[in-house]
């Protein structure tokens, strides 16, 4: 599975992937520091489905069926009139309406620049050690297979 | 971002709202003639009443083709429709499993609509007919199936000579369409089964 974004993904995607990632705990700080609170109307409350994952092989190949996996998502419009939306994995109800709230919030343009500095970029430099760190674990098993030279030639 | 500041919530409680809905479209159904309110709280946008709307998000899915008749959609309802239901949107009326149409004083022919085949009776169109309101007009009498005896019912604001293609739509059964007639937060049930007379 690629963590990666995608290096033509736009700043919004980028952001949204990250707040989708970021433990819940996390988000709530950052809207609790916000002040006044933001007034927003959930159009979308957050509901609870399934999302099928589909993989290439060594990322190309034919497309497979990996297999399903929860997802929660929600949809959220600021009082400035910016919708936000979020997918994240699992059924974390809350999680996924914080997340769609930043969303919208941080298509402010006089919120983004704090919003992108004081939450974004050290979420998305923690994922990527994160990422990095599980990467640097799992090549220590890594076996490569391959065929001795045969002596009777 | 012009259009999606104003988009509208759906319901509240999407699962709850949309089955109790749903239960009050089946007896609106299965009893023509009963005036029920819709069962949960809805805003929609401008022109769909609660009641449609409420209809709408209950039944509209991605696998429902909906014809909406001029005038009976805006963009904000087109916009509203397509975040809350994901239904496509149909040009030809033939081709829509359900339709919306509010056509008071004006004229609807019912055989725009596909009356399903002999085969495939359920695949007709469900017309949701916004009227004015559900008492107060010409009256009705209702007679079929759901029904001891008679009924009456008072839609005001019917296309005009809706009872004689009425008649036509009766004379197709098993094939033809169900109506569900919406008014603000009221509906009432018109099934393919319910013959109707003025008077």
């Amino acid at each position: 599975m690629s963590d990666q974004p995608p290096p033509d993904s736009t700043p919004r995607q980028r952001w949204m992937a990250a707040l989708a990632r970021a433990p819940r705990r996390r988000l709530a700080e950052a809207v609790a520091a916000l002040d006044p609170l933001p007034e927003h109307t959930v159009l979308r409350p957050p509901e609870v489905g399934l999302g099928l994952v589909r993989g290439r092989m060594g990322g190309d190949g034919r497309p497979f069926n990996l297999g399903e996996m929860t997802l929660t998502r929600c949809t959220v419009r600021t009082s400035a009139g910016h919708l936000g939306h979020a997918t994240i994995a699992g059924r974390d109800r809350a999680k996924a309406e914080l997340a769609a709230l930043l969303d919208a919030l941080l298509q402010e343009p006089a919120r983004q620049p704090a919003l992108l500095s004081g939450l974004i970029a050290p979420l998305i430099a923690e994922q990527a050690a994160a990422r990095t760190a599980c990467q640097a674990d799992t090549a220590t098993t890594r076996v490569d297979f391959f065929t001795m030279v045969r002596g009777d030639e | 971002m012009t259009a999606a500041a104003h988009l509208l919530p759906g319901f509240a409680d999407p699962v709850t709202d949309s089955q109790a809905v749903f239960r009050a479209t089946l007896e609106a159904l299965s009893r023509p003639g009963t005036v029920l309110e819709v069962p949960a709280a809805l805003a929609p946008p401008a022109p769909l009443s609660p009641a449609a709307g409420a209809v709408l998000l209950t039944l509209a899915d991605l696998d429902t083709p909906l014809w909406l008749a001029p005038g009976s959609g805006s963009e904000a309802v087109i916009e509203w429709l397509a975040f809350h239901c994901g239904c496509p949107r149909v040009a030809d009326p033939g081709h829509a499993a359900l339709a919306v149409a509010a056509r008071p004083g004006g004229t609807l022919a019912l055989d725009i609509f596909t009356p399903g085949s002999p085969t495939r009776p359920e695949g007709s169109t469900t017309l949701l007919l916004e009227v004015d309101d559900l008492a107060g007009g010409p009256p009705l009498t209702l007679a079929g199936p759901g029904i001891d005896g008679t009924a009456r019912l008072a839609p005001a604001g019917l296309p005009e000579g809706f009872a004689e293609s009425w008649r036509a739509n009766r004379a197709l059964f098993p094939q033809g369409i169900d109506v569900i007639l919406t008014a603000g937060r009221h509906l009432a049930g018109l099934p393919r089964t319910t013959t109707l007379k003025e008077g």
